[in-house]
């Protein structure tokens, strides 16, 4: 690959055969509004069909290791009976792909996928009437199938390319286009292979990382000791000895570009730089107070129903801390500043939304600023790929070259943006027959302003940006999905926060649900009543009792109080535990549950089994929908017994992953995911929702094991066995 | 500028570089051109850059140019099919960063005992961390291999 600036749609297009003119929705449209917009969108920004009878699906939505542009071939192939094979995704190009929306709240499928089948089915009837005309038949008679429109009963058809090949349809979609009947999928439904894993498996999936464009340079940025401190000097002198360096001073942003990029790496690691002392962070340890204590900016009654003065005399405080993304790959971004025009290679997950920010922050045009995306390691949220952007443009721009700017493994845990720490009070009462008659939750989490989160690089660099926080939808599930007479949730949002925020997969809602689960199962233990039972009772909704049922039924589990009666085997505790949500209660319907060992000596925990039952209505690929289930269920087991990011007055420490570690091979549990498939309802995308209720089960089980209820994360060997000494 | 000789993938090779402490990893990549090996921690604690050494992985990372020189290093590119299939039929890999090193620690598990049990196989990659979440998928097409 190489310098693509000047590379526009139409030329991109030209070289494929087909004929379009470049589109893209006004950056300042409101997000995941194309639906709703009042200049509708063009097929054409959508599909290309080209003279080979391939095809082109154009998106800003972008696969990040989840199976997005499979799902998005095989929406877009049934809709218009074209083979599978023969599409090709083209993600996250500010030049080339249409702009409905960033990647993020699980959006992929129920968002990013119909619109691409709106776009499809339009096209479809396009095909439909052009056949009609060639064919000499009513267009009621025809069908498509295996890349050919032919007539349904008998009689000769036409190549979908002869129609279509390499020109445009200039069609506005058609939100009313008719849709194929889920009854007759073909494509959508099956466990097609993905397309991106056999390069990934041979190492020759072409990553970011793997970027190079000529002329450029490596770059590492040098980040001060103390978050908030000042460069004050620096001995370029110090790093003289190490071939072709360059150091970049910007205020007090430091960096280094060399040709070599050891040479890069080493002069970031020796460069003398001197910094003032900062010290302006509250420290990790006892931060739960700190949550409580902060001023706040504003309090928000997420659900008020009811008699708020309901007596709760049951009552729980349950703490979530600090989480980091903590990718794989550091966040990395190649970036070319040039008089005639900015190109930014990047794994954001919101390739158009970077762009805006940066053309605000560096003041360049955003017309003069081509973003394109490319595959990083699994982000999971807002990671520091957008700041790593912004780095390596600040490089470029002092360097006069394209950069190549990668985050060493320090800077990503210590600077990625974070998912917040979320401290959450609740208080209910149950009656005789086991109802909850009240229930409270009161939960505090960091803040700020809401809006675009400062960039850290030009932050150093003394640009003028926006301090705004966003994490995500923080406060859904914070109350019960089960039948409660007096509710109220009070979500209180601090003024600031010590690090900036982030959305970190399922944001909030693993915290919450670890609460609103682990609270109704000590409502279970109060009313002395099997913990699954408990739930079912306060339950209507079919869907709901029926993942709930699969997941027991999956465990073999067996109906009684916890904890468990039999005893411990020598040192080791067994357990059993049940969590249920709908994810923001609006969407996928999950059950979990697990069984685990908790050895009283070492206080460590084991997963042994976990059982998942998923519902996510229509499913677009099984095997794709299970690697992403299986995925979150891990990820989230990482988090809940390992994962906690500790910072001092000063800074971020746990900056590697022996100070912030996740979970390993030798703990990987027996997982079994039962898809409960329905057709005929809208896909819910799943990027999140198993994840929700994973800390909730596991704390049961772990309860039911042991007798000990723990409500603060993680589950470390330490906190287990001083919580059961 | 020293000169390091050794064999990649077969052939002989002979790379310059300015700083014999330089990692294997970083001639690989930007040398040879050889990208299946990652770069993720640089501390040898995450296994994105596992490469084989006389057969044995190890964390390009970390491992200095001069230390390779007369060895013969063994990369996910050069790699008979049997293991990569293993996982594309598992589908084991999400966003695949970890995956090159993931192969690689698993040929190396396999040379030497070629039907593991699953424990040895999950003790064998503890120094290889999965972020997205693959590890049963990971397992299976390690087992796969190891059954046949």
């Amino acid at each position: 690959m190489h310098a693509m600036t000047s590379l526009t749609r139409r030329g991109l297009l030209k070289s494929g055969g087909a004929l379009m003119v470049s589109f893209a929705l006004g950056a300042a449209l409101p997000k995941r509004t194309i639906a709703q917009s009042a200049a509708a969108p063009d097929v054409d920004s959508f599909l290309a069909i080209h003279a080979d009878g391939s095809v082109t699906i154009y998106t800003s939505k972008v696969d990040i290791g989840t199976g997005l542009a499979t799902a998005f071939r095989q929406t877009a192939a049934e809709e218009l009976g074209i083979p599978v094979e023969r599409f090709n995704v083209i993600e996250g190009d500010t030049a080339t792909t249409p702009n409905h929306g960033g990647t993020g709240g699980s959006s992929g499928i129920p968002r990013g996928a119909a619109d691409i089948r709106r776009a499809a089915a339009t096209a479809r009837q396009a095909l439909l009437d052009l056949g009609s005309k060639q064919l000499n038949r009513p267009a009621a008679d025809l069908t498509i199938s295996a890349g050919e429109v032919h007539p349904a009963a008998d009689g000769k058809g036409i190549a979908v390319a002869a129609l279509i090949g390499g020109k445009r349809f200039s069609l506005k979609v058609d939100p009313q286009a008719p849709l194929r009947d889920p009854a007759a999928y073909t494509v959508v439904g099956k466990p097609i292979l993905r397309a991106d894993v056999p390069a990934k498996c041979t190492g020759r999936h072409p990553y970011l990382q793997d970027l190079t464009v000529p002329g450029m340079l490596h770059g590492r940025v040098v980040r001060p000791a103390s978050m908030g401190a000042r460069l004050l000097s620096v001995d370029e002198s110090s790093v003289r000895a190490i071939p072709g360096v360059r150091v970049v001073r910007v205020e007090s942003f430091l960096g280094v570009v060399a040709k070599d990029e050891w040479a890069a790496i080493r002069a970031a690691r020796e460069l003398k730089a001197t910094w003032s002392e900062w010290s302006g962070l509250p420290g990790s340890a006892g931060f739960e107070r700190t949550l409580r204590e902060s001023p706040v900016e504003r309090d928000q009654v997420v659900v008020n129903r009811g008699d708020a003065n309901a007596p709760k005399p049951l009552s729980a405080t349950y703490y979530w801390p600090f989480q980091s993304h903590a990718s794989l790959a550091p966040s990395c971004a190649v970036a070319d500043c040039k008089e005639s025009g900015t190109t930014v290679w990047s794994a954001s997950q919101n390739p158009f939304g970077l762009r805006g920010n940066l053309a605000k922050v560096f003041g360049i045009p955003q017309e003069k600023i081509h973003v394109i995306y490319l595959d990083g390691s699994g982000s999971y949220g807002s990671n520091g790929n957008d700041d790593a952007a912004a780095d390596a443009l600040l490089l470029s721009r002092a360097a006069g070259q394209p950069v190549r700017m990668q985050w060493m493994r320090e800077d990503e845990h210590g600077w990625d943006p974070k998912g917040p720490a979320q401290l959450l009070d609740i208080r209910g009462a149950i009656d005789a027959e086991g109802n909850i008659t009240a229930w409270e939750t009161q939960m505090w989490l960091p803040g700020g302003p809401q809006g675009d989160r400062a960039l850290v690089g030009p932050e150093s660099a003394g640009l003028a940006q926006g301090h705004g926080q966003n994490a995500g939808a923080m406060t859904l599930n914070t109350d019960p999905p089960y039948a409660t007479a007096n509710l109220r949730v009070v979500a209180h949002s601090l003024k600031d926060t010590p690090l900036r925020l982030s959305n970190l997969r399922a944001p909030g809602k693993i915290a919450n649900v670890f609460a609103v689960e682990g609270f109704t199962d000590e409502l279970a233990v109060a009313a002395g009543m099997d913990a699954a039972a408990f739930r079912r009772r306060l339950l209507a909704d079919p869907r709901a009792i029926a993942v709930l049922d699969r997941a027991l039924a999956m465990i073999e589990w067996q109906p009684r109080p916890s904890p468990n009666p039999k005893p411990a085997a020598g040192n080791l505790h067994v357990g059993r535990g049940i969590a249920y949500m709908r994810y923001k209660h609006t969407e996928n319907y999950v059950a979990m549950a697990m069984e685990v060992a908790v050895d009283r000596a070492t206080g460590k925990v084991t997963v042994r089994r976990v059982a998942c039952a998923h519902d996510c209505g229509l499913i677009v690929n099984p095997d794709g929908l299970r690697n992403q289930v299986e995925g979150n269920i891990v990820q989230t087991l990482s988090r809940t017994l390992h994962e906690e990011v500790t910072f001092d007055r000063s800074r971020v420490t746990s900056v590697d992953w022996a100070s912030y570690p996740v979970l390993t091979f030798p703990e990987a549990p027996a997982i079994e995911v039962a898809l409960i498939d329905h057709p005929d309802q809208p896909s819910y995308g799943a990027g999140e929702a198993a994840s929700a209720p994973v800390a909730a089960a596991l704390a049961n089980a772990i309860f039911d094991a042991t007798g000990v209820r723990l409500r603060t994360v993680p589950f470390t060997p330490a906190r287990v066995k001083a919580a059961l000494a | 500028m020293p000169t390091y000789r050794f064999r990649v993938n077969g052939n002989a090779a002979t790379v310059d570089s300015w700083d014999p402490d330089q990692p294997l990893l970083y001639v690989l990549r930007n040398t040879l051109g050889l990208h299946s090996a990652k770069f993720g921690c640089g501390l040898g604690q995450c296994g994105a850059c596992t490469v084989l050494l006389d057969g044995q992985a190890v964390r390009s990372c970390v491992l200095p140019i001069r230390q390779a020189a007369s060895h013969a290093v063994t990369t996910l590119e050069a790699l008979p099919a049997r293991i990569p299939d293993a996982f594309i039929a598992e589908q084991a890999a999400q966003c695949g960063y970890c995956t090159a090193g993931m192969v690689m620690g698993a040929a190396a598990l396999l040379s030497q005992t070629p039907h593991p049990s699953l424990d040895q196989v999950k003790q064998s990659l503890a120094g290889n961390l999965c972020r997205c979440g693959t590890h049963t998928r990971i397992l299976n097409a390690v087992m796969r291999v190891a059954k046949a």
